[in-house]
């Protein structure tokens, strides 16, 4: 066991910070910046550039599809070293890298590749996530948008609801239904949609922060010509599996609590200061130990994956732990740190950090697998434990109730 | 034995369960949001007609006479509705305080006000960071002459009295002040709580009377925050209530995997502890209601361990409601957030869960001979 980088690992991190330091500060957002969706999708894509005039986008995507085809561990020294500075990086670039082209990569033609592989890496096409249905999220395979075959297109007619950043995409992957004779999985179909089509319309919904960005997308006899499907017909669930590893391995592990400690050393309490108190250290402490606990885990699950294992549903405990984590600690900052926290009379950004990560930590525990669904997947795959009675197994869609 | 509420004090919680759920539906909550509003103004006025504001005030003060339990069956419907008003600031905290430690003048001069609702009242304890009732108070009163900052202060902008927690003569002591002079400054404080207000006030000479009975009396002042704490904590488990059943509604309509979500027994278990957590906090509630009416000896444990318990119960209910609602949850049209966020207000106000852990520990029965 070694946590040392080795000689080509150090040179390879020299290399990135000499080259970040040269290039990053001009794209950083200034501390506690809210940026308008507009302004701050232009400056993703002006960083996504940068890093493409680099040649550090898509590290790990192989040198065949234009990528740099490296390991794990670069991939992770460079989201270290980017991570020290505060850079436009939002799900309008990070749907593209990390579930678009995993899924045109493997599952779709050379044609396609040629198409979207580019200039998706050097930022100039955006993409979002046409996945989720309000009858079909956890049980995604349950969608219900039609896609019919007509000449050489496909007329496609349904909802889809939570797309992120839709409003900013020129483009989405989309799963539908082509087959509604065949059992739920087995008649799905994937396809990249143009979201400037003509029947496209996408709503924005107002979530509990505030902010906009995601939306209901409503499709009605949108025409998708036929060079734009993913993959066979019926081969949409493949295509949705590859979309989701892809999202799973992509879960880093921030540390967070450094900073919630000094946020309770900067909070006067009796004289001394919170992190004094007994009750404060053993909660802080605790978390502390769990975050190193998932940081070690996880270089553990990147070991596996550098040997070409496939860690599976391993992956999973990192999110479901990670989100709770989130909600956890951040409402215990706020409870540290007190009334002041409810309504600071100056303007602290690490308390609104708080409040934000405490709100956020309700999308985290639901998307991309909810706590519920992980948990049956680290019981069920992991311990091998039988799955839960299903009314639809074997059920033609058509005849679902 | 016969603990339960009294046919009264049914009567009186579902009377202001109707007008609740009447007046103050989520989508008033929401359209409150949007507007930016600072209250439910109607709605005071229409709890104040039935006398609800009154209740715990008495007759010879124009309120009702009824008791702590009685308020805390309103505190519970007003946390179950997360309804926007200033019931526990004006009622919970100033006029008990006012009742409590103010003259004949003061109570005569003030109760009867507060108690039809025409004047609203709050109490400024907190202090930044210093915390939420800090040992001994930055805010100093002389000369019958108030200075200092207390923040962040509920509801303090509909407000046009508050008790201020200061110092005088060094000791710790409560003074009124009224709030719409040029001595006061108040400013609307950014606040997580979108449906309670909270702002800093600074006072420069302010003109202010002290509640004399309260100076040094810091005993008595504890009793004042169980008090604060056993209504805050009835409103808690109204709220945690509201969430238990909102989700398990939501599970009841919502199909997953070909079942309806309440079958599976994820679910199931969740809510079940969540609803065991929030009847046992519910059971400290009478207790604490009961305690504060008739054995003020027992009143400080009763008090921090029905905070404890309903904090807990909350938190937890007003999480896991959330999560069970999935991306629905996530929006400002569902009604989750109201709680989770509300949730937090209540779980912060009344200063750290150590301080009550601590209170309970040193007034158990026999503890106390331990540490005297
Ligand atoms: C901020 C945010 C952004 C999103 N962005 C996108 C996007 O860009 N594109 C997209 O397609 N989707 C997106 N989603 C949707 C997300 O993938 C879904 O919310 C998620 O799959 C859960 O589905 P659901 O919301 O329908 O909840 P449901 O599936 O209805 O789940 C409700 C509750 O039931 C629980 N549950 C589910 N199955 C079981 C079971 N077997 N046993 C016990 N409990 C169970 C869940 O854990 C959850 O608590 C986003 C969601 C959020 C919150």
């Amino acid at each position: 066991m070694d946590f040392n980088d080795t000689p080509e690992e150090a040179e390879f991190r020299a290399e990135v910070k000499a080259w970040l330091a040269k290039h990053a500060p001009g794209h950083e957002l200034p501390p506690g910046a809210t940026l308008d969706d507009a302004d701050e999708v232009a400056r993703g894509k002006a960083w996504q550039r940068e890093l493409y005039d680099g040649g550090y986008a898509g590290i790990l995507l192989s040198k065949s599809l234009g990528g740099r085809g490296g390991t794990i561990v670069e991939a992770v020294v460079f989201d270290e070293e980017e991570k020290k500075y505060n850079l436009p990086k939002g799900p309008y670039i990070g749907i593209g890298l990390g579930m678009a082209l995993p899924v045109i990569g493997k599952h779709g033609t050379d044609e396609q590749i040629k198409k979207f592989v580019e200039p998706t890496l050097k930022g100039e096409l955006t993409w979002c996530q046409l996945f989720s249905e309000p009858a079909a999220g956890s049980d995604l395979a349950a969608v219900r948008t039609r896609a019919v075959k007509e000449g050489d297109a496909y007329v496609v007619n349904g909802q889809k609801v939570w797309s992120s950043w839709a409003h900013h995409s020129d483009w989405g992957i989309l799963v539908v239904r082509t087959d509604p004779k065949a059992v739920k999985h087995k008649g799905l179909t994937f396809f990249v949609v143009d979201m400037k089509s003509p029947g496209i319309e996408i709503r924005p919904i107002r979530q509990i922060s505030g902010a906009s960005d995601f939306n209901e997308t409503f499709l009605s006899d949108v025409r998708i010509p036929e060079g734009d499907r993913i993959g066979a017909e019926g081969e949409g669930w493949a295509c949705c599996m590859t979309v989701l590893m892809g999202e799973r391995l992509n879960q880093g592990e921030e540390g967070r609590i450094e900073a919630l400690m000094q946020y309770a050393a900067d909070t006067p309490m009796e004289g001394a200061t919170a992190l004094d108190d007994p009750a404060v250290r053993l909660s802080l402490a605790t978390a502390y130990a769990e975050e190193r606990a998932a940081k070690y885990f996880q270089a553990r699950l990147r070991t596996m994956v550098s040997r070409g294992e496939n860690p599976g549903a391993l992956a999973a405990m990192m999110k479901l732990t990670y989100a709770s984590r989130l909600q956890q600690t951040s409402g215990l900052a706020m409870e540290i740190r007190g009334m002041d926290a409810l309504a600071p009379h100056e303007d602290v950004i690490p308390t609104r950090q708080l409040w934000h990560d405490y709100i956020w930590s309700t999308a985290l525990r639901i998307a991309g697998g909810a706590d519920e669904v992980l948990r049956n997947q680290i019981s069920e795959r992991v311990l091998g434990m039988p799955g839960e009675m299903r009314a639809d197994k074997g059920v033609p869609f058509d005849e679902l109730k | 034995m016969n603990f339960d509420l009294a046919e009264e004090q049914k009567m009186l919680a579902e009377q202001a369960r109707g007008l609740l759920g009447k007046q103050s539906s989520p989508d008033r909550l929401r359209e409150l949001i949007d507007a930016g509003a600072e209250w439910d103004e109607p709605l005071w006025a229409s709890l104040s007609e039935l006398g609800f504001p009154g209740a715990r005030i008495p007759e010879e003060y124009g309120g009702l006479g009824l008791g702590d339990l009685d308020l805390g069956v309103i505190s519970e419907e007003v946390g179950r509705a997360v309804a926007a008003v200033p019931f526990y600031a004006s009622i919970v905290c100033a006029a008990d305080a006012i009742q409590r430690f103010g003259s004949d003048e003061q109570k005569e001069a003030w109760l009867p006000r507060l108690a039809c609702g025409e004047v609203v009242g709050t109490l400024a304890h907190a202090e930044g960071r210093q915390g939420w009732w800090p040992k001994s108070s930055s805010v100093s009163c002389r000369a019958g002459k108030l200075s200092g900052v207390k923040t962040p202060v509920g509801d303090a902008g509909i407000a046009s009295l508050a008790v201020v927690y200061c110092a005088y003569e060094g000791k710790p002591a409560l003074a009124l002040v009224e709030l719409d002079g040029e001595t006061v400054e108040r400013r609307k404080l950014d606040g997580f709580d979108q449906l309670r207000a909270h702002y800093a006030l600074t006072f420069k000479d302010t003109p202010a009377s002290l509640l004399e009975a309260s100076v040094g009396d810091e005993d008595g002042l504890r009793t004042l925050t169980d008090r604060m704490s056993v209504q805050a904590s009835f409103e808690a488990v109204g709220g945690a209530e509201a969430c238990v059943y909102m989700a398990r509604d939501y599970a009841m309509d919502r199909q997953i995997f070909g079942r309806s979500l309440a079958s599976y027994q994820a679910i199931k278990h969740k809510l079940a502890d969540i609803l065991v957590a929030t009847e046992f906090a519910r059971s400290n509630a009478f207790f604490a209601g009961w305690a504060s009416d008739n054995a003020p000896a027992e009143l400080a444990v009763a008090a921090a361990a029905v905070r404890l318990s309903a904090i807990n119960a909350y938190e937890q209910a007003a999480r896991e409601n959330l999560q069970v609602h999935g991306g629905i949850g996530y929006t400002f049209e569902a009604d989750c957030h109201f709680h989770y966020r509300r949730e937090r207000t209540l779980a912060i106000t009344l200063g750290p869960r150590q301080y009550w852990a601590d209170r309970l520990v040193t007034h158990v029965p026999g503890k106390q001979m331990e540490t005297a």
